[in-house]
């Protein structure tokens, strides 16, 4: 499952997601976008190990994050 | 057992899905996602009028959807009261950047909150012009480079950084005003904290609400997006103490 989900055409690339991530999950990739930005960048295998604690879209300045979480039914 | 997906943030309602033209870096996006999250959380997007600026946050009314109007240069209050005066019942807030506030626009901001204008002013205080090529500002701090001040700001020719906040604080019409930033996780979620409360006296007609925001400018402070985000605490907040300066819903 995708807890972090980045909206390519949005992230600019700037890193500062990277940076807020207590985990340090999300890196700057090779990829660019249509505008010519890299992108933010997060592997599957990483994307297990996230907690959704969403510090890393709150600093998001494109709002490019969306954050989701798994929650078990009772 | 089952497993259901739950989301934890996604974008706010009034906030359009389009790309900005920020740079890489600049705090504006992220004050953009505050008020139109203080928007959502009211519920007031029909009745919500916002006031553009000229700066790089000229474009507002590409990225929010509500009314906006767009004010000349530095005329935003003023623009602002007549919008709220005319329509009492409508939510009005300035979107304003530090030349516009600070500098043209000095006279507009200063009576519009000693006259206790029904309405919330929402200031980015990045220490230089950023639309117009990083000139010097009248929040540029001592010593700070730019290309109208290339040995560095002089304040024996040039005079000092003005602290909006505090000044603001002084008038007696003022209801509230606060210096906020935005270069870390915990200090956003208190500059919305700051921004929905801003809002809220308005709505609860307690009065004029005013906050500053320390924004980071990476290009024209000639850094990348993380160094400018690291001069925010590092530079800025030494002169620009973050903290509330007038709260008249709190009884000292």
């Amino acid at each position: 499952m995708k807890k972090i989900v980045i909206d390519e055409e949005f992230c600019k690339g700037c890193g500062l997601c990277a940076e807020a991530c207590p985990k340090k999950l999300l890196s700057v990739g090779k990829k660019l976008n249509k505008q010519g930005y890299p992108l933010v960048e997060i592997s599957d295998e990483d994307q297990d190990k996230c907690v959704s604690c969403a510090l890393c879209a709150r600093v998001c300045p494109d709002v490019a994050i969306r954050v989701y979480r798994q929650k078990k039914a009772q | 057992m089952a497993v259901s997906v739950q989301p934890v943030f996604e974008r706010p309602k009034v906030l359009k899905t389009t790309a900005t033209h920020y740079c890489a870096g600049c705090h504006h996006g992220i004050v953009h996602r505050l008020v139109a999250e203080a928007i959502d959380h009211f519920g007031v997007q029909d009745r919500t009028i916002g006031i553009g600026s000229v700066g790089c946050s000229v474009l507002l009314y590409e990225y929010f959807d509500i009314d906006v109007v767009e004010a000349p240069h530095g005329r935003a209050p003023a623009v602002g009261t007549g919008v709220k005066r005319v329509h009492p019942d409508s939510v009005v807030f300035t979107y304003q950047g530090d030349g516009d506030l600070a500098a043209i626009g000095t006279a507009e901001i200063i009576h519009a909150a000693n006259r206790g204008e029904l309405m919330t002013v929402i200031f980015l205080n990045n220490t230089t012009y950023g639309m117009t090529g990083g000139q010097m500002a009248p929040t540029t701090l001592p010593g700070q480079v730019t290309t109208t001040s290339p040995y560095g700001r002089d304040v024996k020719v040039e005079g000092y950084p003005i602290r909006m906040a505090e000044l603001i604080a002084m008038l007696g019409g003022t209801g509230f005003s606060a210096r906020v930033a935005v270069d870390t996780p915990q200090r956003v979620l208190e500059a919305g904290k700051t921004i929905r409360k801003a809002f809220g006296m308005q709505i609860e007609k307690q009065g004029f609400a005013f906050v500053e925001v320390l924004g980071a400018c990476p290009t024209n402070w000639g850094m990348s997006a993380l160094e400018a985000n690291a001069r925010v605490s590092g530079e800025m907040m030494g002169y620009f103490p973050l903290g509330v300066y007038k709260d008249i819903t709190v009884s000292a």
